[in-house]
């Protein structure tokens, strides 16, 4: 059973009698939230590792540390390196407990074999190297493509950001029962049909690392898009993107997608104040106040964009993929503080760039919205017909909101109250459908 | 770790041409020989088409027989290898070199095997 990792906000500390220990408490509770934050995923990557890739025994083993830290850490003083003090704490219980268990007596032989081996490695817990393997393995066995989609984000967010079940199932909307049966399947499927707990070597790991960035993209847009849901956890899970996103393009530098997608994630968030309206309805991007941009997370992006190309442009076969070309749009939007300003035709380009290596109608539809900035509302009509007649849309509410609004601003207001109906009746988001009545509101007023 | 990969394709290109004894075509032949080099290879057969299965259910003590496979689809089971590999990975990359993964498809399950019971007499 999937246990949860102790509260470390909960003080088990002996009541203060003085300031002084009310202080010690404090600070004690301080540093293990701060370890549970900082460490829980990398502690829990290198535990798995150790235990043979047995999730449940490492997070029954961390859970166990967790508790024992609130119990000595108050009398002991806080360990020098917290990491390294859970991960031989939690390897300790581990151990305990496989003792225990002498119908393991095996496995016992292997693990203090292994222990053996690795305490050299361990002893150097505070250094990176080690630790980022152990991550790097872990991500690559969550989002292992033999895994359905939903599962490898609910056991992302669980092992790597140290989510809880319940936090994770809000996120998402879904009963805490079915997220905890989709954790505990997933488990299940990657110790029955034995998915290796490692990175992928060279050929499959362009393929593999794909998948990877889309489980995080993901969890992003999760957080990012969903119109209900409270807004702290969706928070939470663009926070959490971007961390792992982050993790990744430090242990995958010469990988261009890397940092192609902590681009875009970053770009994208830094707009997340300006995005919904006082009246909770999505602003447009021209209609945002662009003074609630983050300009410092704007700054970040564009560092980890450049880095991206350099990458891109040191491979053999200088190649751009998805998340540098759309994280190059998010930038062309960011580095404007007019929006009157924007390079519409650069943008146009680029979705072109976009749609020949991942054809899709969405990219042409945007495509279209570009080409009607640059070029006027006619010309863009032009290309919204052909999609529409190619009939992929259908049933795609953004399709007639984007003729709506070229036809509001051709003047064309009867034909475009009919479009803003048509989006209107296709749409289920709340915050888009009062956009939407709103502007449907304006062509008839 | 042993694995199944159980190998689905359409039937139609067999059933053209009746009475002929069915060949082993090159491609199918070049797999189980490299499946043999990576020693990985444990079993393997190919079945009969699927008109020529019968299938079987004893309900309230009753046994009932039917004509055809268990289900109807349009893919349909053809044959079997088992292999033995270190992990999933491996046996994904052999199930992707199998014939079928081009235009059929090859399912992969690990084998968690079944106790043998003392024989009997």
């Amino acid at each position: 059973m999937t246990s949860v990792a102790p509260e470390p906000g909960v003080a088990h500390a002996a009541a203060p009698e003085s300031g002084a220990a009310a202080r010690l408490a404090d600070e004690t509770n301080a540093a293990i939230e701060r370890a549970h934050r900082d460490a829980y995923g990398s502690v829990l990557a290198t535990l798995i590792r150790f235990l043979g890739g047995d999730f449940d025994a490492a997070e029954d083993a961390l859970a166990d540390a967790f508790a024992t830290a609130l119990e000595t850490w108050p009398r002991d003083g806080i360990p020098g390196n917290p990491a390294a003090w859970l991960t031989t704490a939690a390897r300790n219980r581990a151990l305990d407990r496989v003792r225990r268990d002498r119908r393991q007596a095996e496995k016992l032989v292997l693990l203090e074999r292994e222990l053996e081996a690795t305490e050299v490695a361990t002893m150097q817990l505070g250094t990176e190297g080690g630790l980022a393997d152990d991550r790097l393995r872990l991500i690559f066995t969550c989002c292992h493509p033999a895994l359905p989609l939903d599962a490898r984000v609910a056991l992302t967010l669980r092992t790597l950001g140290g989510l809880t079940t319940p936090e994770i199932a809000r996120a998402f909307l879904v009963p805490e029962a079915t997220l905890a049966q989709r954790l505990v399947r997933a488990k299940r499927k990657i110790r029955e049909a034995a998915i290796p707990y490692r990175v992928p070597p060279g050929p499959e790991l362009p393929e593999r690392l794909d998948g990877v960035l889309a489980t995080l993209y993901l969890v992003f847009n999760e957080g990012y898009l969903a119109s209900s849901g409270e807004a702290a956890v969706r928070h939470d899970l663009c926070a959490e993107a971007i961390r792992l996103a982050a993790l990744l393009a430090d242990l995958l530098p010469d990988r261009p997608e890397t940092h192609g997608l902590l681009a875009l994630l970053l770009l994208q968030d830094s707009r997340r104040e300006a995005r919904v309206g006082a009246d909770g309805s999505i602003a447009l991007l021209e209609d945002q106040n662009r003074s609630l941009w983050d300009r410092a997370e704007i700054a970040r992006g564009f560092e980890t964009l450049d880095r991206g190309f350099a990458a891109a442009a040191r491979l053999s076969h200088a190649f751009v993929g998805r998340y540098l070309l759309q994280a190059s749009i998010a930038a062309e939007h960011a580095r404007t503080v007019d929006g009157r300003q924007t390079d519409w035709r650069a943008i146009a380009t680029l979705y072109e760039a976009l749609a020949r290596i991942d054809p899709s109608p969405i990219v042409d539809l945007n495509r279209a919205v570009a080409i009607a900035q640059a070029d006027g509302p006619e010309a863009g009509l032009v290309l919204l017909d052909e999609i529409a007649a190619r009939g992929e849309l259908a049933g795609y509410h953004l399709l007639p909101a984007a003729r709506a609004d070229l036809l509001r601003r051709l003047g064309r207001l009867s034909e475009a109250a009919v479009e803003y109906e048509r989006a209107l009746a296709l749409s289920d988001n709340d915050a888009e459908r009062r956009f939407l009545e709103r502007r449907l509101a304006e062509t008839r007023s | 770790m042993r694995y199944m990969l159980l190998i689905y394709g359409e039937e139609a290109a067999q059933e053209e041409a009746p009475g002929e004894a069915p060949e082993i075509s090159p491609p199918w032949m070049e797999y189980t020989s490299w499946l043999l080099r990576e020693g990985i290879h444990t079993a393997g057969e190919r079945l009969a088409t699927s008109s020529s299965a019968t299938t079987v259910r004893v309900r309230d003590g009753a046994r009932l027989i039917t004509d055809g496979p268990y289900t109807e689809t349009k893919e349909v089971l053809g044959g079997y290898y088992i292999i033995e590999c270190d992990d999933l990975d491996q046996a994904l990359e052999a199930a992707a070199r199998c014939p079928a993964a081009f235009g059929g498809s090859v399912e992969v399950r690990p084998i968690i095997g079944m106790p043998v019971p003392a024989s009997a007499g």
